[in-house]
């Protein structure tokens, strides 16, 4: 049971992870200096939550496993985020619509775990719902001022959506160990999440003159540990000093 | 009109010899300068280029520790670096707001920066290859920086003081970062110490040139001091700097790279002090003026930001623009 | 290539319930969400306050500090409008 409660949170952990690390890349880059505050400010949210439900999972586990184990010490195939999250950063309309993309569906999320069963769980929730209802808004009014901005971003922002959506249907897949937790009334159910996911899409898109597209070929694969090409990449950037310098402490 | 009216506006004043006495004695009495009053040109201009000067530090330094943001070793370092990056560039903020007060506007300065007619700090010019060059960075480039900044909290114009008193507030946490982190190689494995010892040796000599040229060869000082917009001399901050420093690379165990590096009792009125070795100043003007082994690509990557963020920053004009529009013929309609 | 400028804005947070809002400094927004986005992520990031007001630096209008004399000056010559003016015994106490 604790060992299905583990790798949930670990999954949901490398999301958390990925995201941030992705977005600490703009660190320095961004369209405005103001940006250069925002962006971080995210992605240190992010990677906060990524530090509880990685030591959180750990002690759950017994292997005596630490967060930073986790986050830099596994192969490619036993990282279990989303393929959403590993994608590259691209242009700012990229960031910011799979920012929203994300957003979107943990705001949700993190409200129905406020009534977990387990009690840390709740408490992780109570304080990243918080967070994320400002992720929403920065991604959502970005993604509004660029869909409904001059020609080229519109442009722009009608590419990331036909790159990145087909990587949301994933947001809702239920792995084996997540269904024994929602059984169990640990976890939510991401699936329950759809309706107001798409919800607030359709709203933000409404005025950002964007199209939900139709998806034929929705890709998945992360939760599974399949990834992109471009994670190996994300990967060796991130292990590189634990990786060159083993069992050392930093 | 408070600041951003100002820019471009007629901001000359006639400098009798009167008005520059009552200026120097409102300076005299140590009262602060705010935006609107009158000044003499030569402080107006003196403040824009070293708040700009500073500013562009400030953000051209985000990249060499930005460097590492991705392949920090432990999720708690990867906090505290983006976090002492981000930081940064709200350091950078609050300066450029400080000169825009001034009548200068921050696209104006970014430009300048672009096209190489506005300086920075030559210490951002030099590469970080190692880990253990953001633990040298965050001790010595930010312990300089806060031996610089903690007078200008007393700079007698009044946005520059502001700002650096949230500056050296929010800095606090910078260098003990930095320190900590020097610490905890220096007493780790023998590869962590000598990855330590590596960076202190390339860092230690340009973090003694970040205060600039000697006294007797800087050209902006005497009036500055006078001024109030600076309050200690070059080499006495460099002095202080050194006498501080010193004692925290021996308490972990790390070496100085400097022969000539000797404990005088006699220094600084008798309170005794560190002699040190001659600086290179042929390597400062060298690295000053563009030779530097990362000018070009710190440079570089503040222009691509800036061409790369065009198209966002004109998009959320042209919303806004639109926004306006929509507004205007709604008020209209509801009127009719 | 943007020729336009991002208009500045000024920003005024209040630190908690009581106490006025503040200046603080400015940032650079296209619009009023955007400029108050901004003033929250960079001036509050370290708990500094629970409200933010944002104003266009255009819109503010301010005193000219030539007439720096006239507005202020003559307040000075009250000082019927100070307690210290009035002399009352010492027996009374704090009054």
């Amino acid at each position: 049971m604790s060992k299905s409660l583990a790798n949930a949170l670990i999954a949901l952990g490398d999301d958390h992870l990925i995201l941030g690390h992705r977005l600490s890349e703009w660190c320095g880059h961004a369209p405005m200096l103001e940006e250069d505050l925002s962006m971080p400010n995210m992605a240190l949210d992010l990677l906060g939550q990524a530090r509880n439900l990685y030591t959180y999972a750990g002690e759950l586990e017994g292997e005596g496993r630490t967060e930073d184990d986790l986050a830099y010490l596994r192969k490619d195939r036993e990282y279990k985020n989303l393929l959403l999250v590993e994608r590259p950063n691209g242009d700012f309309a990229h960031t910011m619509l799979r920012q929203l993309y994300f957003a979107a569906f943990m705001q949700p999320y993190w409200q129905a775990a406020m009534q977990s069963k387990d009690a840390t769980i709740a408490g992780f929730a109570a304080k990243a719902v918080k967070e994320i209802a400002y992720h929403i808004r920065h991604a959502g009014e970005w993604v509004v001022r660029l869909g409904d901005g001059t020609e080229e971003s519109a442009r722009r922002m009608k590419h990331a959506v036909d790159a990145l959506h087909i990587y949301t249907d994933e947001l809702f897949t239920v792995t084996d160990d997540m269904a024994i937790c929602i059984e169990r009334g640990l976890l939510p159910d991401p699936q329950a999440m759809r309706a107001e996911w798409q919800n607030t899409i359709a709203q933000i898109f409404d005025e950002a003159l964007l199209t939900v597209p139709e998806v034929a070929f929705p890709q998945e694969g992360g939760r599974d540990g399949r990834h992109t090409e471009d994670f190996g990449h994300l990967l060796s950037e991130l292990q590189y000093m634990q990786r060159a310098y083993p069992d050392m402490a930093w | 009109m408070y600041s951003q009216g100002l820019i471009g506006a007629d901001t000359t004043t006639e400098e009798t010899e009167e008005f520059l006495a009552a200026f120097q004695a409102r300076i005299d009495r140590e009262e602060k300068i705010e935006p609107n009053d009158p000044m003499p040109a030569a402080y107006r201009k003196t403040l824009i280029r070293q708040i700009g000067q500073h500013a562009h530090s400030e953000i051209v330094g985000m990249l060499p520790e930005g460097n590492w943001i991705t392949r920090a070793p432990s999720l708690r370092r990867k906090l505290a670096l983006l976090a002492k990056v981000q930081d940064e560039g709200g350091h950078g903020l609050y300066l450029y707001s400080a000169a825009e007060t001034l009548g200068v506007s921050r696209e104006q300065m970014t430009e300048e920066l672009l096209a190489g007619k506005a300086k920075y700090s030559s210490i951002f010019n030099y590469p970080t290859p190692t880990w253990a060059d953001i633990g040298a960075i965050g001790w010595l480039v930010d312990g300089a920086a806060i031996m610089n900044q903690v007078p200008l909290c007393r700079c007698s114009f009044g946005p520059y003081a502001r700002a650096m008193v949230r500056i050296c507030r929010e800095e606090s946490f910078h260098q003990r970062q930095g320190y900590e982190l020097m610490m905890t190689l220096a007493k780790g494995t023998p590869e962590q110490k000598e990855m330590a010892q590596d960076a202190l040796n390339r860092w230690w000599w340009p973090s003694l040139m970040m205060f600039g040229p000697s006294d007797s060869d800087s050209s902006h000082s005497d009036q500055s001091m006078k001024w109030k917009i600076k309050r200690f001399s070059n080499d006495e901050l460099r002095q202080k700097f050194v006498d501080a420093t010193v004692p925290q690379a021996e308490l972990i165990g790390l070496t100085m790279p400097d022969p000539d590096l000797r404990w005088n009792e006699a220094k600084n009125g008798g309170q005794g002090g560190y002699d040190f070795g001659a600086i290179d100043w042929d390597e400062f003007w060298r690295v000053v003026k563009g030779g530097g082994p990362m000018n070009r690509d710190r440079i570089a990557a503040r222009q691509k930001a800036w061409d790369d963020g065009a198209w966002v920053r004109d998009a959320a004009l042209a919303h806004a623009e639109k926004r306006r529009a929509r507004a205007a013929s709604a008020t209209l309609e509801a009127a009719e | 290539m943007s020729t336009q400028h991002m208009p500045l804005w000024e920003v005024f947070i209040r630190p908690r319930n009581g106490l006025h809002h503040k200046h603080v400094g400015s940032i650079h927004a296209p619009d009023d969400e955007m400029a108050l986005q901004a003033a929250r992520d960079v001036y509050t990031r370290r708990e500094e306050g629970n409200s933010i007001w944002v104003v266009r630096s255009n819109d503010i209008v301010a005193s000219d500090p030539d007439k720096a004399a006239e507005n202020f000056d003559p307040a000075g010559e009250k000082v019927y409008r100070h307690p210290s003016f009035y002399d009352i015994p010492d027996e009374v106490g704090h009054m």
